[in-house]
């Protein structure tokens, strides 16, 4: 009996090991961004559709606003779209855009044909500061809040249900009613 | 479909796995050999982000070409190996490292437990190898003899 015990108990280990290791491996989605809690990157970038205006993250110094990374390329950012209107149309936080590595004449189509759910959207044709936010992929969604640090980062389509859970828990009463 | 990089990568991947890996990616060439030797060195310690396990040397997509520029940038400017990757960390993570720091308290049992398995591992056989030994000290019977007789 006595002989078991061992290659049993690490059997047992390994198999706990394993499970834990399938169970917490980050997917392509869930890998935690390394920003959260840091101070979100500054960019000033072209604004989608208007030849002479910049903008610059020190517009939102102060106040919570969310970061939405999207493309017209991008098959989940469509997905997202319709929700990320009714969010929008809550106005409880400024959604910026980030047009990422796009054509500014699709982006604007997209928003023609599909409504504009964002405050501004900024155009990042060369994806520099997707890279600094450590975007991976899009749609991408950061919360940045008063002070400026990164809270949140959704890595995939929002939902209403997201949006509830992890975004608005978080702005709690800052934003707007 | 969760998430979406750029169709053209899609064709890009195509066109690698067409060609077996026989196209180099990244032809990038830069002004200085010790400054293309450190590039190349850390363009293959690089994770592709979005495809996990190719490094952003060998990976079509446009996320690693964003990164090699990056790298590259960030040699002419002036920057040392140790910087640079200290920069990629910054906003992707230890992730982003194929070799994460040991002293990490994250990355800390990525590098100990190999070696306490491989130990464990060596214990166990040492011990069975001894328990055999020992069997055959003590008994010199014939094979057969075991056999319960027919």
């Amino acid at each position: 009996m006595n002989r078991f015990i061992l290659p049993v108990a690490v059997f047992l280990g390994l198999a706990a090991l394993l499970y834990i290791g399938v169970r917490h491996s980050p997917g392509k989605n869930d890998m935690p961004s390394a920003l959260i809690g840091k101070p979100a990157p500054a960019f000033e970038l072209p604004v989608l559709g208007e030849t002479t205006r910049k903008f610059s993250t020190h517009e939102f110094a102060g106040k919570p606003w969310v970061l939405n990374v999207w493309g017209t390329w991008c098959v989940a950012c469509r997905e997202e779209h319709e929700d990320l209107m009714k969010i929008a149309a809550q106005k409880r936080v400024p959604i910026v855009g980030l047009s990422y590595k796009d054509d500014d004449a699709a982006a604007t189509d997209w928003l023609n044909q599909l409504g504009n759910p964002y405050t501004v959207v900024a155009v990042d044709k060369e994806g520099r500061t997707a890279i600094n936010f450590g975007v991976y992929g899009a749609p991408e969604t950061f919360l940045i809040d008063a002070a400026g640090l990164v809270q949140y980062r959704l890595a995939g389509p929002m939902t209403p249900e997201i949006w509830q859970r992890e975004f608005l828990s978080r702005i709690g009463g800052g934003g707007p009613r | 479909m969760m998430r979406s990089w750029k169709p053209a990568a899609h064709g890009a991947w195509l066109a690698l796995l067409l060609a077996a890996g026989a196209l180099a990616v990244d032809t990038t060439v830069l002004p200085d050999p010790k400054l293309q030797e450190r590039y190349e060195a850390l363009t293959h310690e690089l994770r592709c982000m979005q495809c996990m396990n190719n490094n952003i040397a060998d990976s079509p997509v446009g996320l690693a070409s964003d990164l090699r520029r990056d790298v590259q940038e960030q040699l002419l400017a002036g920057k040392s190996d140790d910087e640079i990757r200290a920069s990629m960390v910054r906003r992707y993570g230890n992730v982003i490292l194929f070799t994460p720091p040991v002293k990490d308290p994250s990355s800390f049992w990525v590098w100990l437990l190999p070696a306490l398995a491989a130990l464990g591992g060596l214990l166990i056989g040492v011990r069975v190898v001894r328990q055999r030994a020992r069997l055959v000290a003590q008994d010199d019977s014939p094979v057969d003899a075991e056999e319960p007789r027919r």
